[in-house]
């Protein structure tokens, strides 16, 4: 019997992944604060999606006080993921997390190994994914923007809107509704097309890095 | 029986902090875990002298495979501290992972075809 609960859905089981399972791959889901990453993993996720929590120390590098200690601010980021069993030997799970620039400790350790990542956007607030893009772009992760549709979201066409966001011309644009599964699936198809394109198009011509 | 020395404390989680978890560590003894990371349980190795975290851990792990990311999870510890706890108990011989996808381009390109497959499939 341990002491520190566990999650209720331990104790019902399904939590475990099957034994065969050899390989586990992540993909991020990233974007602004409320653009529905929460809601992308958790229409995607075939266990109930869990939140963990990283605490990340961030220098006060600007902040002098009078007791003459080095000020560190403490932050708490959150997590949700999620998970799908792909098949007998391999499982995906995402990652939503949010795109401040601030937590570069915790995208460095969260792109290690990811295959790609899934920028939400939301039309009413694109500038607020420049961040999100900028961070992507720095780290050398491979991404493909999902509109999430939201109901009184003005209509734009794509066009226009590969255009606002400035994305190279073969970076994937695609409509989702965050909420529905298969929609949520056709997103993360377009990226995972556009990343296997892109190590096919690569292999020959660029060397290792990253 | 840990490393520290048999002080007696209380079990009570959520009312210590997580370095006592960690006994003041904030780094792993190794640094090969990964978020998505597979941990395995071994079988064979008694649970008596493991912390109460540690063998809320090997109970949670028992049961089949699991990931980094939803040990810490369903534990409610922050990533960092169960990483702390998952690297003492590969030390012991408690856990072991399986091995992370290798980073060579071709079998990075066959997992993508998977993954491709497996959503496909879920349309």
């Amino acid at each position: 019997m341990g002491s520190a609960p566990a999650s209720e859905d331990v104790a019902s089981g399904d939590v475990h992944l099957p034994s065969s399972v050899q390989t586990a791959a992540k993909i991020l889901v990233v974007g602004h604060f409320a653009v529905g990453k929460t809601t992308f993993v958790g229409a995607l996720s075939e266990i109930r999606p869990l939140r963990t929590e990283e605490v990340m120390t961030e220098a006060g590098a600007l902040v002098d006080d009078l007791a003459g200690t080095k000020a560190k601010t403490t932050t708490t980021v959150a997590l949700d993921f999620g998970r799908l069993t792909l098949n007998d030997s391999l499982v995906l799970y995402l990652f939503g997390t949010p795109g401040q620039q601030r937590f570069t400790q915790l995208w460095q350790d969260m792109t290690r190994g990811a295959l790609g990542a899934l920028v939400l956007a939301d039309t009413r607030r694109l500038g607020q994914s420049f961040d999100v893009m900028g961070v992507l772009e720095e780290l050398g992760l491979p991404y493909a923007v999902a509109l999430n549709e939201f109901d009184d979201a003005p209509g734009h066409d794509l066009a226009e809107i590969r255009e606002a966001l400035d994305l190279l011309p073969e970076t994937p644009l695609v409509r989702c509704d965050a909420r529905d599964r298969i929609s949520s699936t056709h997103a993360l198809i377009a990226l995972v097309e556009y990343l296997l394109n892109r190590t096919s198009d690569t292999s020959d011509s660029e060397l290792e890095h990253v | 029986m840990t490393a520290s020395g048999g002080r007696p404390r209380r079990s009570g989680d959520k009312l210590v902090r997580p370095y006592v978890v960690t006994d003041g560590r904030s780094e792993p003894s190794r640094n090969t875990l990964d978020l998505v990371t597979l941990l395995i349980a071994t079988d064979d190795l008694p649970l008596t002298g493991l912390s109460p975290e540690k063998r809320a851990l090997m109970e949670l792990c028992r049961p089949g495979a699991l990931s980094v990311a939803e040990v810490a999870g369903h534990l409610s510890l922050p990533v960092s501290v169960t990483k702390v706890l998952i690297a003492d108990l590969m030390d012991s011989g408690h856990i072991v992972t399986r091995a992370p996808i290798p980073s060579a381009r071709p079998t990075e390109a066959r997992i993508l075809q998977e993954v491709l497959d497996g959503l496909r499939a879920r349309l």
